[in-house]
């Protein structure tokens, strides 16, 4: 397999864009994408389109219809929240096996106000449906349990899980592209409105409309078109699907293959924990970001609710030694689903290529990133980034 | 005649095909020769080890033990709100996820100790009737009473 590099990044402030297409707002960021690359359109030779809620829509070349009918090879991909990483891989892997040297990967998702996901659904009799009849499945039941399953473990408390809401939202009022850029404090974020426990509102993700594109290229033409850019490698590139575990089917196991794409990930990467520089990981919940402190050996095994506690040294905050969201995470910076994979992966390149897009909240001396999604039933991706 | 029986049958119906309501309600599963049990009895094969031919029906206990839980605040229009969702161990070795009665919901929030491993039971009970007038049964769990 050929070296992968990022040649370009682009991203438009996740919100909400009642008066856009879908095509618009990812044609938008794949134009900035192009623009920061220094390359056309036509450049491009292939194209891996990530979008989730519009995936049967050919969203793909309906963003072409809007930036550039190139007539290059497109495709549409959909992993549930891993939708946009996944198209971030297609096209590295495209680069990488040799087929063509210039890939754009976009990730678009437009979800308005969603409220809740999860647990509804399915044709037929709705006297039939099981939400709230035989448990739950919406999104902050599931991932609450996971939280739960935490605390029953490991003695963790509601509060381990608020102090990362407050430490993303802080870190979010120095992302201008981040959705919400309000701070909170502890006692905010324990007395708002419970939504699952023990997520209240400030610990679940905000729905909302974002865009995010990378190009990817080989590495003869990151000679010919980086001019002396520093431009980031992709190290590794990894998707796991869960493998069977005893509750899997009834509660989704989200440790198990975020664990084994960690594993391999550093492997690949052939570095550990201890040489990434920043974080990015799939904080759907504040619950997730804490059990994926240890699934990604941020620290070890039962000592998740430590490090968030610690104030300096290792602690997942700005300005400790590992810094994990910087971009306010999915809680603050926002999740629409199918934006958020190349999103987090722009994140990371800007802090390695001292990007002026990541300026204020700047990660210092960042050789190695990574960047973690989770989707839902189940996908995970992990992409090391390093200079 | 077999559309006529149907029309006049008004009978209770589970909610899903592994609650059974006869002789009295449980919960039927099927369990793969690798030891892997399931409650669709409909599936393909054993996502544990591959194999399709290998399923036994297995009646499950009606008592288990609460792993861990949520109470859900939040929902749909028209599910009420707070209750208590929960994944309950049963002792055949399977989880089942089911709303947990007879518990309330800002006691467990304050004393999520107190959930973990508790002793709950299978109950019954009517949780809609559908467009042809059948009472649609759910079951969920309780505290056990012994």
């Amino acid at each position: 397999m050929r070296n992968v590099y990022v040649l370009g990044t682009g991203m438009i402030k996740f919100g909400r864009y009642p008066d856009k297409t879908v095509p618009q707002l990812g044609g938008a960021a794949a134009l900035l994408a192009l623009k920061d690359a220094g390359i056309l359109i036509k450049d491009v030779e292939m194209f891996a389109c990530g979008n989730l809620q519009q995936s049967n829509a050919m969203v793909g070349q309906r963003i072409l219809q809007q930036i550039g009918q190139t007539g290059i090879p497109v495709i549409n991909v959909a992993n549930a929240c891993a939708t946009g990483s996944t198209a971030f891989r297609e096209a590295y892997m495209s680069v990488a096996a040799g087929m063509y040297d210039i890939a754009m990967a976009v990730g678009v998702e437009q979800m308005g106000k969603a409220g809740l996901l999860g647990g509804a659904g399915g044709g037929g009799d709705p006297a039939y449906l099981t939400e709230g009849k035989v448990g739950s499945g919406t999104m902050p039941a599931v991932f609450g349990q996971a939280g739960i399953e935490h605390m029953r473990k490991y003695g963790t408390k509601m509060e381990h899980f608020a102090k990362i809401s407050v430490k993303s939202h802080k870190h979010a009022t120095k992302n201008p592209f981040s959705q919400y850029r309000n701070e909170v404090s502890l006692e905010d974020v324990m007395n708002a409105r419970m939504v699952a426990y023990p997520n209240t509102l400030y610990m679940c993700c905000p729905t909302g409309d974002g865009a995010a594109a990378a190009i990817l290229v080989s590495e003869d033409k990151l000679k010919q078109l980086a001019g002396g850019r520093k431009r980031a490698k992709v190290a590794a590139s990894v998707l796991t699907s869960d493998p069977w575990t005893d509750r899997d089917l009834t509660l989704p196991d989200v440790s198990t293959l975020t664990r084994r794409a960690s594993k391999q990930a550093y492997e690949k990467a052939g570095i550990g924990p201890k040489d990434i520089a920043l974080t990015e990981l799939h904080d759907c919940f504040a619950t997730a970001e804490l059990v994926h402190y240890e699934n990604l050996g941020l620290c070890g095994d039962g000592e998740a609710g430590k490090f968030i506690d610690e104030k300096g040294g290792v602690h997942p905050s700005l300005g400790g030694k590992s810094p994990v969201n910087v971009s306010g995470g999915l809680l603050s910076k926002g999740h629409p689903l199918g934006a958020t994979g190349v999103a987090n992966i722009c994140e990371v390149v800007w802090h390695l290529t001292q990007d002026d897009r990541a300026k204020e909240r700047q990660v210092p001396n960042a050789k190695a990133g990574q960047a973690h999604v989770i989707g839902l039933g189940s996908a995970c991706t992990i992409h090391i980034l390093t200079v | 005649m077999a559309e006529q029986a149907q029309a006049t049958d008004t009978g209770p119906r589970p909610i899903v095909p592994w609650l059974k309501l006869a002789p009295k309600p449980h919960l039927e599963g099927i369990k793969c020769a690798c030891g892997a049990i399931y409650l669709d009895p409909k599936r393909v094969a054993c996502s544990k080890c591959g194999e399709a031919d290998k399923f036994s029906p297995l009646t499950l206990s009606d008592k288990g033990k609460v792993y861990v839980f949520s109470v859900v605040h939040q929902s749909y229009p028209g599910i009420k709100t707070p209750y208590v969702t929960a994944i309950v161990d049963l002792p055949e070795g399977i989880s089942v996820r089911a709303n947990l009665t007879d518990v309330d919901p800002e006691q467990a929030q304050k004393e999520p100790n107190k959930i973990f491993n508790l002793p709950v039971e299978l109950v019954t009970g009517v949780a809609a009737k559908d467009r042809e007038g059948h009472d649609v049964i759910a079951f969920s769990y309780r505290p056990s009473k012994n």
